[in-house]
């Protein structure tokens, strides 16, 4: 199956072999269905499956998610209504205060690389900024993110705004100083570790 | 090498539980331990503790100081808990760190105007993590005129070029390294400091990734670092990279650190 080629160089971190054979899939008629989700998601997954298990390391996971990227490019003016669909929008961000972004932004990298409409609304993002996007976005799930203990109140403070308007967003956290128990505490729906385990958790979320 | 023991912190396990069992023997034997493997400053942070932080940064410079002369750092962004820490403290201690974040910069500043504290000037703004070299300089050059203009001295500042994984971006490293060749010229007699292991965030062996980061930062001027001083391979690794850097007469300190044994093993 030569969807599998296109799989293995996302493992590989092949962008130019993705690239090619992305499009020789494309030319020959392969349905671009097949070709998004058996070729590169699935790659993606096995991508975040191997680094959850502690294989593959971050630069890894930038390259595959690059690889990917560019074998995306190539297939979506090709896309119909419906293939281009997302699977779920996520509204993403740091909590106010914190400004430390690199482990949102390799969460937001995955989720797109899982194909999430990723709505990345940066750093240092306050309450009610959370609770207006994802109405305007109808958002499935909102992610937070912290790296101090001093801004995981932000995060308590944005689950209430979000349950005190009325909404069914789901709201997941994580990031360094961040826990399950946290999680429950503050009526979070769900905590990840890293960000291949924030792809599963909105994957449960929104299924 | 200016050495900030980092151990004495709430986010670890230990300490936290230290903490709450109002343990100070465990708290002092960690201060000991680091102050006798070379610290000069005990860092300590409650900052998991949300309400109780300013009672317990307060309990724990009490509690280091029983036991060691050494002057505590205190780490913490909230007044009222830095406050209620220096109300404790003996001596002159380094507070744990201002930056150009408006909110921070507006509440601790009054704090330490006109003081001869020891301070790390953190080289973050509400505008985010400076990406750049020259993001840092800016930063920078804000906050040390700012310190200046309030009357502390200049050489009682350390400023922190921020440290960000090399794992999402090559130029991380060199950013850092090359904002304190540049920080270290533009205002004499200042120092550096750095936590720095936040190079290695992503990567496998993070211990050797820390240990030439260090190297490589220290032939740069960095003068400062918040690290773990029982690392004795990152101990001895500063000591072999200052004598290089020529910041070690006669290579003096390097012998001693190898009658003491340090390098063995």
């Amino acid at each position: 199956m030569a969807t599998q080629d296109i799989f293995n160089a996302v493992i590989a971190f092949d962008e130019e072999t993705v690239k090619a054979r992305t499009q020789a899939e494309l030319d020959g008629g392969t349905d671009i269905g097949t070709i998004l989700n058996d070729g590169l998601i699935s790659a993606m997954d096995e991508v975040g499956e191997r680094f959850s298990a502690g294989e593959l390391f971050v630069p890894e996971m930038l390259m595959a998610a690059q690889a990917m990227k560019a074998g995306l490019k190539i297939l979506k003016p090709h896309l119909s209504a419906g293939q281009s669909k997302s699977k779920g929008v996520v509204v993403i961000g740091t909590v106010k205060g914190d400004l430390h972004d690199i482990g949102k932004n390799l969460v937001s990298m995955m989720m797109e690389g899982a194909g999430f409409e990723v709505v990345d609304l940066g750093v240092d993002v306050d309450s009610e900024k959370f609770v207006k996007t994802a109405a305007e976005k109808s958002a499935d799930v909102i992610a937070l993110s912290a790296l101090l203990t001093t801004t995981m109140p932000s995060m308590e403070s944005t689950v209430k705004a979000v349950k005190e308007a009325g909404m069914t967003t789901r709201t997941i956290i994580g990031g360094a100083p961040v826990t399950q128990s946290f999680a429950d505490q503050i009526g979070a729906d769900g905590y990840s570790a890293d960000a291949p385990g924030a792809v599963k958790l909105v994957k449960q979320l929104v299924g | 090498m200016i050495i900030i023991g980092e151990l004495i912190n709430a986010s670890r396990k230990a300490i936290k539980a230290a903490i709450e069992a109002g343990d100070a023997a465990a708290i002092q034997q960690v201060a000991k331990d680091q102050a006798e493997a070379g610290a000069d400053y005990i860092d300590v942070n409650a900052g998991i503790f949300v309400g109780q932080e300013p009672e317990y940064l307060k309990w724990l410079v009490e509690t280091v100081q029983q036991v060691t002369d050494k002057p505590c750092a205190i780490d913490s962004p909230d007044p009222s808990a830095i406050e209620a820490a220096l109300a404790a403290h003996r001596g002159t201690p380094m507070i744990n760190s201002i930056s150009l974040e408006k909110d921070r910069y507006d509440k601790l500043m009054p704090i330490i105007a006109g003081t001869q504290m020891k301070v790390i000037a953190l080289c973050m703004s509400d505008d985010g993590m400076p990406q750049t070299v020259d993001d840092r300089m800016k930063i920078a050059d804000t906050l040390v005129n700012g310190l200046v203009k309030n009357d502390i001295p200049v050489e009682n500042i350390f400023v922190d070029p921020l440290v960000q994984p090399v794992s999402v971006d090559k130029a991380f490293g060199t950013g850092f390294i090359n904002a304190i060749e540049r920080i270290v010229a533009a205002f004499p007699g200042i120092h550096t400091a750095c936590g720095l292991s936040n190079i290695s965030y992503g990567l496998p062996a993070r211990k050797f990734m820390n240990q030439t980061f260090m190297t490589m930062a220290i032939a740069k001027g960095l003068d400062g670092a918040i690290i773990n001083p029982l690392d004795k391979k990152m101990m001895a690794n500063i000591i072999a990279a200052e004598a290089l850097a020529g910041r070690d007469n006669f290579c003096m300190n390097y012998l001693k650190a190898f009658r003491a044994g340090m390098f063995e093993g």
